[in-house]
């Protein structure tokens, strides 16, 4: 076994793990904080399967910015019990039942298929360099459009998670 | 079984687990934690079958723009999750019984 497989079964394990405490945890804090542990799991994963940029991509934008934005909407929520953000859960057979018979499906379906036949050759070069000229070239307009998106999306959560109303003094 | 094997069935548990999450949890943003496993578990896969391919890299732009839209969706949630706090002091969404405020 080699080094390289040998990291990714400890990330594998690790996200595993992780995905295990966010089911069973009932305090929504510790969930999300399982949740940080499984995308840096995922970001490794992502780098040993020579995916560099997007395992930048997902520490900085996931683990840094979409995780935290959680974590501030989970301290904004409980502010005024002052108690841990505590979750009840309902439907839990009928939901392991839809789930369980999702991932047999999923994977006997993978089984069948053809290209898990293909063993992958190991890629070499610079990848991130190649993505960055492709990014401005062959998928500029899916980028930009992007970007407007992603205007809109700040504009209009700031102006609907901001707009009190005047005699409202909270 | 080789690695990739084991790694298209973690993007098949990462998905049931979102499923269960989504489906069992009452807290909000319990369900949008879900909904973030569920994209991920989207994105391994993509990043997995760019594999069969190596010198192509439309699996990693598409799993790129999904992380774009994923974060959207997360700030949006948020927003949403706190202005129903404002208004029902509570993030279930079962209790979230009126479409306008109280007088």
């Amino acid at each position: 076994m080699s080094p390289g497989q040998i990291t990714l079964y400890v990330f594998v394990l690790a996200s595993i793990t992780s995905v295990l405490v966010m089911i069973f945890t009932r305090i929504v804090f510790y969930a999300a904080l399982a949740l940080i542990v499984c995308l840096i799991s995922i970001a490794g994963i992502y780098a040993l399967l020579y995916a560099e940029f997007l395992a930048i991509t997902q520490l900085v934008i996931y683990a840094g910015g979409v995780l935290v934005l959680i974590l501030f909407g989970i301290m904004l929520t409980n502010r005024i019990s002052g108690k841990p953000l505590i979750t009840e859960s309902h439907h839990i057979i009928k939901s392991a039942i839809i789930s369980v018979g999702m991932f047999l499906i999923l994977v006997i379906a993978y089984q069948k298929t053809s290209f898990n036949q293909v063993e992958p050759a190991p890629s070499q070069g610079n990848h991130i360099n190649k993505i960055g000229i492709e990014l401005m070239s062959t998928y500029v307009a899916p980028f930009e459009i992007g970007g407007i998106l992603l205007l809109v999306c700040l504009i209009g959560a700031a102006l609907m998670a901001s707009s009190f109303k005047k005699n409202d003094h909270v | 079984m080789s690695d990739h094997t084991i790694l298209f069935a973690l993007g098949a548990f990462f998905f049931s687990a979102g499923l269960l999450i989504v489906f069992t949890k009452k807290n909000a943003i319990m369900i949008l934690l879900g909904i973030e496993l569920m994209l991920n578990a989207a994105n391994l896969n993509l990043v997995l079958f760019n594999r069969q391919n190596p010198t192509s890299y439309e699996g990693q732009f598409f799993a790129l723009f999904v992380i774009l839209i994923a974060v959207c969706e997360a700030a949006v949630g948020i927003a949403i999750i706190l202005k129903a706090y404002h208004f029902f002091h509570t993030s279930v969404p079962d209790q979230f019984s009126d479409l306008k405020e109280k007088n």
